[in-house]
């Protein structure tokens, strides 16, 4: 698998991962209004899924239809139709692409509910790996709080129900997220995860993702004023393997 | 059967499974004692003809039966039929969809079939969905992975019926050719009989490379429809007596 940048794409994609209540959106919003304000080409992947896709996934969810397999084969779809539809076309058109969360989500969650990982990451073999991913590692104890104390209302996949953990929804999702957090630590090195401490202050990991952005993407190629280049005539970035620079 | 004097119900004989590839978690293959039989072929091959006569001569031998075919899941049948209609998706998301509306009949109806000993029929498996995308140009290794959650049926008939014939059937039928039979996706040709010739001879030409990795029993459905079924019962027999 390969970035957009080895595939000479003009754009450049950066994914934020990490459990829910790790921080992850609050760093990207901020990251993004960053971008913004540099006046930069930028797209915020809000997940539009065509109504077709997203209506079959929540009849699903509503009815508790799915499988492991089907679960993961729905996300793969409505992963693609945004990827097809949305992403592919912004990078191609010079957009810095922001996600918040990528293809690891699914591998972690799918994986979690006993689907073989080749077989999951075989679905996904479509889609090219970003070219910068934050994951926000937290006390897993510190994400549940986030959580639980925010919106008490879990629903079942998200609880993890269907895995028959726990018939305590809460107790539930407390060992399904303890089980998707090992899948990301696993896969930190392989996809490359510029991993951030989530304890920190909000304004110290932000400055940590800046400075990381800035250090690896020719930024000022983004700017709106700016012509768009030739994709291949320049790589903006040359990413040598086994840096990986940890805060 | 002692006292079933003059009942010939052959009870079927239990033949190794396997999927074709990581299968789906947690099923035990050992359980599945019914039949799983797909027949594949073209609109027009012949194919629910044939499984209607099945079903009947089934029946009749006592056999419980079930059938499936595409797009009729529960999860995503309406959808997919409505995503069809509107050509409104790209090619590896449709393909997804097409997989899951397979994947969710394969652990809701086939599989519990199986297990409470029935005989499946299918109208259509993998193979149609796979040959559709190759030749879109998708990629065979992830098609392969994809579909890698399928059970290996008992057997695969393939109806093959040259595209000249298809033609004078969809004719004689509906009085017109479908957009997605005759791959007008692919703009092979603005004329849609140029499109659904050159198409279909793509197709029949791609499922003969599947059988090489699948091994179809290739049926010449050119014939009338009795004697394609007598020749299908006489291989069904075969495989039920586990030959």
């Amino acid at each position: 698998m390969k970035t957009f940048a080895e595939l000479n794409f003009p754009g450049r994609l950066i994914a934020v991962e990490g459990l829910d209540g790790s921080g992850k959106s609050t760093q990207i919003y901020l990251l993004k209004r960053w971008l913004e304000l540099q006046d930069l080409k930028v797209y915020f992947s809000e997940w539009n899924s065509s109504e077709l896709v997203k209506s079959a996934t929540s009849k699903g969810k509503k009815r508790e239809l799915l499988t492991p397999t089907t679960f993961s084969l729905i996300h793969a779809t409505d992963f693609a139709d945004r990827y097809e539809r949305h992403l592919v076309p912004l990078l191609r058109a010079g957009y810095l692409v922001l996600c918040d969360r990528y293809i690891f989500t699914a591998f972690g969650r799918d994986v979690t509910r006993g689907c073989p990982p080749e077989w999951v990451r075989g679905l996904y073999s479509f889609a090219a790996l970003p070219d910068l991913t934050f994951f926000f590692k937290s006390d897993l104890e510190v994400s549940l709080k986030r959580i639980l104390d925010g919106r008490p209302q879990l629903k079942y996949f998200e609880a993890g129900m269907d895995l028959r953990l726990s018939t305590d929804p809460y107790e539930s999702f407390r060992i399904f997220q303890g089980r998707i957090l090992e899948q990301y630590l696993a896969m930190s090195t392989e996809f490359n995860f510029l991993v951030m401490d989530a304890n920190q202050l909000v304004e110290k990991q932000q400055a940590i993702v800046r400075d990381l952005v800035a250090k690896r993407i020719d930024l000022a190629r983004f700017h709106r004023a700016k012509q768009p280049r030739v994709p291949a005539s320049s790589s903006p970035r040359r990413k040598g393997k086994g840096e990986e620079p940890v805060p | 059967m002692k006292n079933a004097i003059k009942n010939q119900i052959v009870v079927p004989h239990r033949s190794p499974r396997r999927f074709y590839g990581h299968g789906i978690p947690g099923v035990d293959l050992e359980q599945l004692a019914g039949k799983l039989i797909v027949v594949e072929g073209s609109d027009g091959s012949g194919r629910s003809t044939q499984i209607k006569l099945l079903v009947e001569w089934m029946e009749g031998t006592g056999h419980a039966t079930v059938q499936v075919g595409l797009k009729r899941s529960t999860l995503v049948s309406e959808e997919l039929e409505q995503a069809q209609q509107g050509n409104i998706l790209s090619r590896t998301t449709l393909s997804l969809f097409y997989a899951t509306d397979f994947a969710d009949q394969l652990e809701n109806i086939i599989l519990p079939a199986l297990k409470a000993g029935f005989v499946v029929l299918a109208d259509r498996y993998i193979y149609t969905l796979m040959a559709r995308d190759m030749v879109r140009g998708m990629d065979e290794g992830w098609l392969k992975n994809l579909y890698g959650v399928a059970l290996e049926p008992d057997v695969v008939f393939y109806l093959n019926v040259l595209p000249e014939e298809l033609v004078q059937r969809s004719f004689a039928k509906n009085a017109s050719l479908d957009y997605w039979e005759s791959g007008m996706d692919l703009g092979l040709s603005r004329d849609m009989f140029d499109s659904f010739m050159k198409y279909q001879t793509t197709m029949q030409a791609t499922f003969r490379r599947l059988q090489a990795s699948y091994g179809f029993t290739i049926v010449n459905g050119m014939r009338s429809g009795e004697v394609v079924n007598a020749e299908l019962r006489k291989k069904i027999g075969v495989v039920m007596a586990g030959k």
